[in-house]
């Protein structure tokens, strides 16, 4: 096997966790913010809207924006479905949503979220929702990275793809300049049927409950806006239902911090337990190498030792063998001696018999005690 | 021998170069008109759709398919798989040129981009998790750097900065590790904010996940194809060692990519089960996701396995290349293919040829730049000076 | 402190900012808490 199980189990576990601890990261949760109270609103009743293009004028003008292929009174170009782009801040649609009924018509432009998606997504902070209730835009820090237009959910920032050097995000400001001078935003001074009111976001939903209230047959029961992806501060009313005039009933009411929340929130942690949890495993697989290495040496030693036992065996062997050799040596040696001596003896006693008898135990002590030795 | 390999190393190359040449011509024109006349002119770019393939390949694909280096290097230097050594290097130069043409991408795609240090340096935007891949990347291109160094360092025969550059190596694991887990889910994290955009089976709360167990598949099988490349491109330059771990490397690979698909076939088809998307599978998209699911992550899986109980190479090569299609694929498919799917046909995105081509020469400024390097470094054998000093 | 706050975007502006200062000051302090931790080590 050519990984070991175990490192591989740990492996999946350590990918696993990445989940584990995305899911309970739930940042802020359990806060309540409350925004801006003194945020300003639009209220578009779309069952009064006459299509007049008029709130488009106005947008154009007070933003400098080019002036458009079409005029403004060309009222030819509702017959496409348009969306804003980097000229264009705001469009009215129409839509014929049965028959042969008049048709609805529809401004779009940006929403001012409470918690703008655009906002959450910039990595510069280029996007900041301001107590004037308008999310407003800093082009001397846009990077280009067009994340926010990834991110709003209502597909309202545009890019100016054709310009080489400067290119920016644009959208309706709420005329924020404007707003500042105590002024109201272009279009909504510019609406001739009343179908745009400004006023504080809380005075508008109170509105728009008071007309479904009143003409409970005219509109639709949903103030759209109110809670779409945390509530914007574009507010709708309208007298057919919203997905028939492609405005998204499916978004949900969480803003959109929260759907990146779990996932920014499992960053520090993954920074806080990686360490540990790869040290781990360096730590035990080093751990798995040092015993290794000292079984290899310890089998290393325990062969080196029966190395030299067997050749501590051998010298053994080696110097008894010598020893008997040796002593064979001296043996015959003395056997020489003895022998040369008996001769000797025989030859003394041929001349005096006393002196052989004394001599013939001596020899025979040393014999015994060679062979005792 | 050698002359004879040389030979027709040289010959591949020539038509080769000729190719390149042509594209790196082509690439420095395009480059002109994109800096001259803006995105409009060279790519399909539109307010529905901000981004392209130079999102959706350079940067998504690009990360994963660079994930190799800190696969490796964790396997070697963190779960001690002290065999699979001679990868390292390899794997760690292709996961830095990786990530650096993933940065050069970037500065096209952009629209200014000299700013791209602005999140740093002028306003952090902490709740974007752009900003979190943007400080992973930067980060992690200079580790890859710093891991890459060493080859360099000991061609240009500097020794003391080289073992400098060594004594590091297992913080720079550890952090490069780290760096990877995050960037590599949260360019899944990315998309989290755009429910509404992106497909059901494609959008999961387990997106950051998917697309860091994915990178681990992505990074092995690149591991395992970049070295077959290699293996007959580079042969003259290997030592024996790189050449006899090759096959006990190809085995363990193997054996790896085939359990963490299986793990990631499990999570996937866990994400359909707690949104409850069952019934999507029976319309069109459900059976291109069908198709990503069985075709390039179940069989792949299955094909591993089989190549490492057969001991069967080519299978595990080929099995690689097909899984390496299989990353694309996913990732293609969550930034193009499955996003914006909600649109009209005519407000969808088809990539203009130029932005093709800008692509084709970056990558091929990445095969130059590795061709120089391997056929120069110490990347697939060990400098003489410091054999065994590892 | 809360109160501050009156936006989500804003709270989180303001706890990811401090979070990652965190997270640059634990890598930090992790790799020399290693360090300590293992010094002694004979290996
Ligand atoms: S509508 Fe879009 S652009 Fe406008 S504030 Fe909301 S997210 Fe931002
Ligand atoms: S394009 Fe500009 S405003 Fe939009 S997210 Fe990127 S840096 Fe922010
Ligand atoms: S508020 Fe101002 S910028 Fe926005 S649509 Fe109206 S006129 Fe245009």
């Amino acid at each position: 096997m050519s990984i070991s199980r175990r490192k591989f189990l740990g492996w999946i576990g350590a990918a696993g966790m990445t989940s584990a601890v995305g899911r309970k990261a739930h940042a802020a949760s359990n806060k309540q913010f409350t925004g801006y109270a003194e945020a300003n609103a639009v209220l578009h009743d779309i069952s009064l809207c006459i299509g007049c293009r008029k709130c488009e004028d106005a947008c154009n003008k007070v933003n400098d924006l080019p002036p458009p292929k079409a005029s403004f009174s060309d009222l030819s170009v509702l017959e496409a479905s348009r969306r804003t782009d980097a000229y264009t801040y705001t469009v009215v649609n129409q839509k014929q949503t049965s028959g042969n009924a008049k048709p609805v018509f529809f401004k779009n432009q940006c929403n001012h979220c409470l918690e703008p998606a655009c906002a959450s997504a910039c990595f510069v902070q280029a996007f900041r929702k301001t107590d004037t209730g308008a999310v407003t835009y800093d082009e001397t820090v846009c990077v280009g990275c067009r994340y926010c237009m990834v991110a709003c959910p209502f597909e309202i920032p545009a890019y100016e793809y054709d310009k080489a050097l400067t290119p920016r995000v644009t959208k309706c400001t709420m005329c924020y300049p404007r707003l500042i001078d105590g002024k109201l935003p272009g279009c909504v001074e510019a609406c001739p049927a009343e179908a745009l009111s400004f006023g504080k976001r809380d005075d508008l939903l109170a509105l728009a409950r008071e007309r479904i209230r009143k003409f409970p047959e005219r509109y639709v029961n949903h103030v759209y806006g109110e809670h779409e992806m945390g509530g914007t501060s574009w507010l709708y009313l309208s007298n057919v239902p919203f997905d028939r005039i492609g405005m998204r009933m499916d978004l949900g009411t969480r803003p959109a911090g929260e759907l990146t929340a779990g996932a920014l929130g499992a960053v520090p942690i993954v920074v806080g337990l990686w360490p540990i949890l790869l040290g781990g495993i360096y730590a035990v697989s080093k751990r798995k190498d040092k015993i290794a290495a000292e079984e290899q040496a310890e089998a290393v030693a325990a062969a080196l030792e029966e190395a030299n036992a067997a050749a501590d065996a051998r010298l053994t062997s080696e110097l008894e063998k010598a020893e008997k050799q040796k002593q064979l040596a001296i043996e015959k040696e003395v056997q020489k001696a003895l022998e040369e001596q008996a001769a000797a003896a025989a030859e003394k006693a041929a001349g005096a018999d006393g002196t052989a008898d004394v001599d013939k135990p001596e020899a025979g002590d040393d014999d015994s005690r060679s062979s005792t030795e | 021998m050698s002359d004879h390999t040389a030979e027709t190393g040289k010959s591949v190359f020539t038509l080769f170069n000729l190719v390149a040449g042509i594209i790196v011509v082509m690439g420095l024109i395009l480059t002109f008109l994109r800096f001259t006349g803006g995105l409009s002119t060279v790519t399909n770019l539109s307010d529905y759709n901000p981004w392209g393939i130079w999102i959706g390949f350079d940067l998504l694909t690009g990360v994963a398919l660079a994930a190799g280096g800190y696969v490796t290097s964790a396997a070697v230097y963190i779960f001690g798989m002290k065999k699979y050594h001679s990868a390292v290097r390899p794997a760690v130069l292709t996961g830095f040129l990786g990530y650096a043409l993933v940065v050069l991408a970037l500065n096209y795609d952009v629209g200014r981009p000299w700013r791209l240090p602005y999140p740093f340096i002028m306003q952090q935007g902490t709740t974007s998790l752009l900003f979190e891949v943007a400080a992973c990347v930067a980060l992690y291109l200079s580790v890859l750097f710093l891991e890459y160094s060493p080859a360099a360092l000991e061609w240009l025969g500097l020794k003391r900065a080289r073992n400098l550059a060594i004594k590091l190596t297992m913080a720079l694991t550890f952090f490069g590790v780290i760096l990877s887990t995050l960037h590599q889910s949260s360019l899944g994290a990315l998309y989290l904010i755009a429910p509404s955009k992106l497909h059901p089976l494609w959008y999961s709360t387990y997106l950051p996940v998917y697309f860091f167990v994915s990178s681990i598949i992505a990074g092995i099988s690149m591991v395992l194809f970049e070295s077959t490349l290699s293996h007959r491109y580079f042969k003259d330059k290997m030592s024996r060692t790189y050449l006899d771990e090759h096959n006990p490397v190809t085995l363990g690979f193997g054996k790896a990519a085939s359990y963490v698909l299986a793990g990631y076939f499990i999570i996937k088809i866990i994400g359909i089960s707690v949104d409850n998307n069952w019934h999507l599978l029976g319309t069109g998209y459900g059976v291109w996701f069908l198709v990503e699911l069985l075709g390039f992550v179940a069989l792949p899986c299955f094909l591993y396995a089989v190549g490492v109980r057969e001991k069967n190479l080519l299978l595990i090569r080929c099995t690689a290349v097909w899984t390496v299609l299989g990353v694309v694929l996913n990732r293609l498919n969550v930034s193009l293919i499955a996003f914006n799917y909600h649109l009209p046909s005519t407000e969808r995105y088809v990539p203009h040829w130029m932005e093709v081509g800008i692509t084709l020469f970056i990558v091929t400024l990445g095969v130059l730049a590795f061709r120089f390097i391997v056929t120069r470094m110490p990347i697939f054998y060990e400098h003489p000076d410091y054999e065994d000093a590892h | 402190m809360g109160d501050v706050f009156l936006t989500l975007q804003d709270f989180m502006t303001f706890t990811k900012g401090v979070t990652y200062l965190i997270m640059v000051a634990a890598l930090c302090g992790i790799g020399l808490f290693w360090r300590f931790l293992n010094a002694r080590d004979d290996d």
